[in-house]
């Protein structure tokens, strides 16, 4: 294995795994601030909306916005599935199955 | 005991991001086996970095020929969203060890903050569970990519919609913190910022930029909310 790759995957490594430990390491050995409590608890929310939408509905490099991919059309009765189901078992089990048929037959 | 349990209760719930891990791993194995490397150069890389965008990113850029600190910069820039997920993990992170909080720490992805956020606000969850989570993900990540820059290209791609479950994991872990209309707004406020800087600018930073924003007006939108009902009282 070249040097040079170690290097790399130390460079890597070490760059990705900073912002990973720092919030950890100190936010969780103190008493935060009510307003900052609050911003954390919004973190999620706003985090998986943003992961998750635009890996829906737009696609290639550079993106474009793509409302007719099967996985805008599978995402609507997934959603119904988690809202009406709760249960992240069925929504995973049932996206994929959907998944399948609409890339199958549909695409 | 209570290692025993956790051990048990953190591999069961691992499994949506396993089967996740397994479609992207072989897929990612594949490119960097056609990109030079060998199988163990891709399992280094899995356990040194671990993270997928940018373990794909690093690749085309090798390929491309580029020099060492670009990638590591740019690796940098894709993964600093992490920043965001530990921050808010910490909250439920009180009181554990220095040393099992670095380990924690390395095992922090999209996927196992997702579902161990989720689990630490509605289950019965600890920190034990949530490391055994990031650590069974972990190795699935490192043996799928290994699997995959050996043979990968034998597997069908798309089999049994596997390419969707990560996407569903994170849909129904989404409905999950819709709990009252303020997280709906902030979910609004960051879906939509967040799709309509995806296609403006390059790169994914427009998820650190739409949550920020986000939570932000979630905070200020909240704090009106309390003082118009104090306006109301008097």
């Amino acid at each position: 294995m070249a040097a040079d790759y170690v290097l790399l995957l130390l460079g890597m490594g070490f760059v990705t795994y900073i912002p990973r430990l720092f919030p950890i390491l100190f936010l969780s050995q103190r008493e935060l601030p009510q307003w900052l409590v609050e911003w954390l608890d919004y973190i999620p929310a706003a985090i998986l909306s943003a992961l998750i939408f635009p890996a829906i509905v737009t696609s290639g490099e550079p993106r474009t916005f793509d409302i007719t991919r099967p996985e805008v059309l599978v995402a609507i009765p997934t959603f119904i599935v988690a809202f009406k189901t709760k249960s992240l078992a069925g929504t995973v089990i049932s996206g994929m199955f959907l998944y399948w048929l609409v890339e199958r037959f549909f695409f | 005991m209570k290692w025993t349990t956790a051990i048990k209760e953190g591999i069961v719930a691992a499994w949506p991001i396993c089967l996740g891990y397994l479609a992207i791993g072989l897929a990612f194995g594949v490119i960097a086996q056609k990109a030079g490397l060998h199988p163990l150069e891709i399992g280094l890389m899995s356990l040194m970095v671990y993270a997928g965008s940018s373990q794909f990113i690093a690749i085309s850029m090798l390929a491309g020929g580029s020099a060492i600190l670009p990638i590591i910069v740019t690796t940098f820039m894709v993964n600093l969203r992490h920043f965001l997920m530990s921050s808010s993990l910490s909250m439920y992170l009180k009181s554990v060890h220095g040393g099992w909080l670095a380990l924690y720490a390395y095992g922090v992805t999209d996927e196992s903050f997702a579902l161990n956020l989720t689990r630490f606000r509605n289950d019965n969850w600890d920190w034990r569970r949530a490391l055994v989570l990031n650590h069974t993900t972990n190795l699935a990540w490192i043996v799928s990519t290994i699997a995959g820059g050996f043979g990968g290209q034998f597997i069908p791609r798309g089999a049994f919609g596997i390419d969707y479950a990560l996407i569903a994991m994170f849909i129904c872990l989404f409905v999950f913190q819709l709990r009252d209309s303020i997280y709906i707004v902030v979910a609004i406020i960051a879906g939509g910022l967040a799709v309509g800087l995806s296609l403006l600018i390059p790169g994914n930073s427009y998820i650190i930029i739409s949550s920020v924003i986000a939570a932000t007006t979630g905070v200020l939108f909240k704090k009106a909310q309390l003082s118009l009902r104090v306006e109301e009282k008097d």
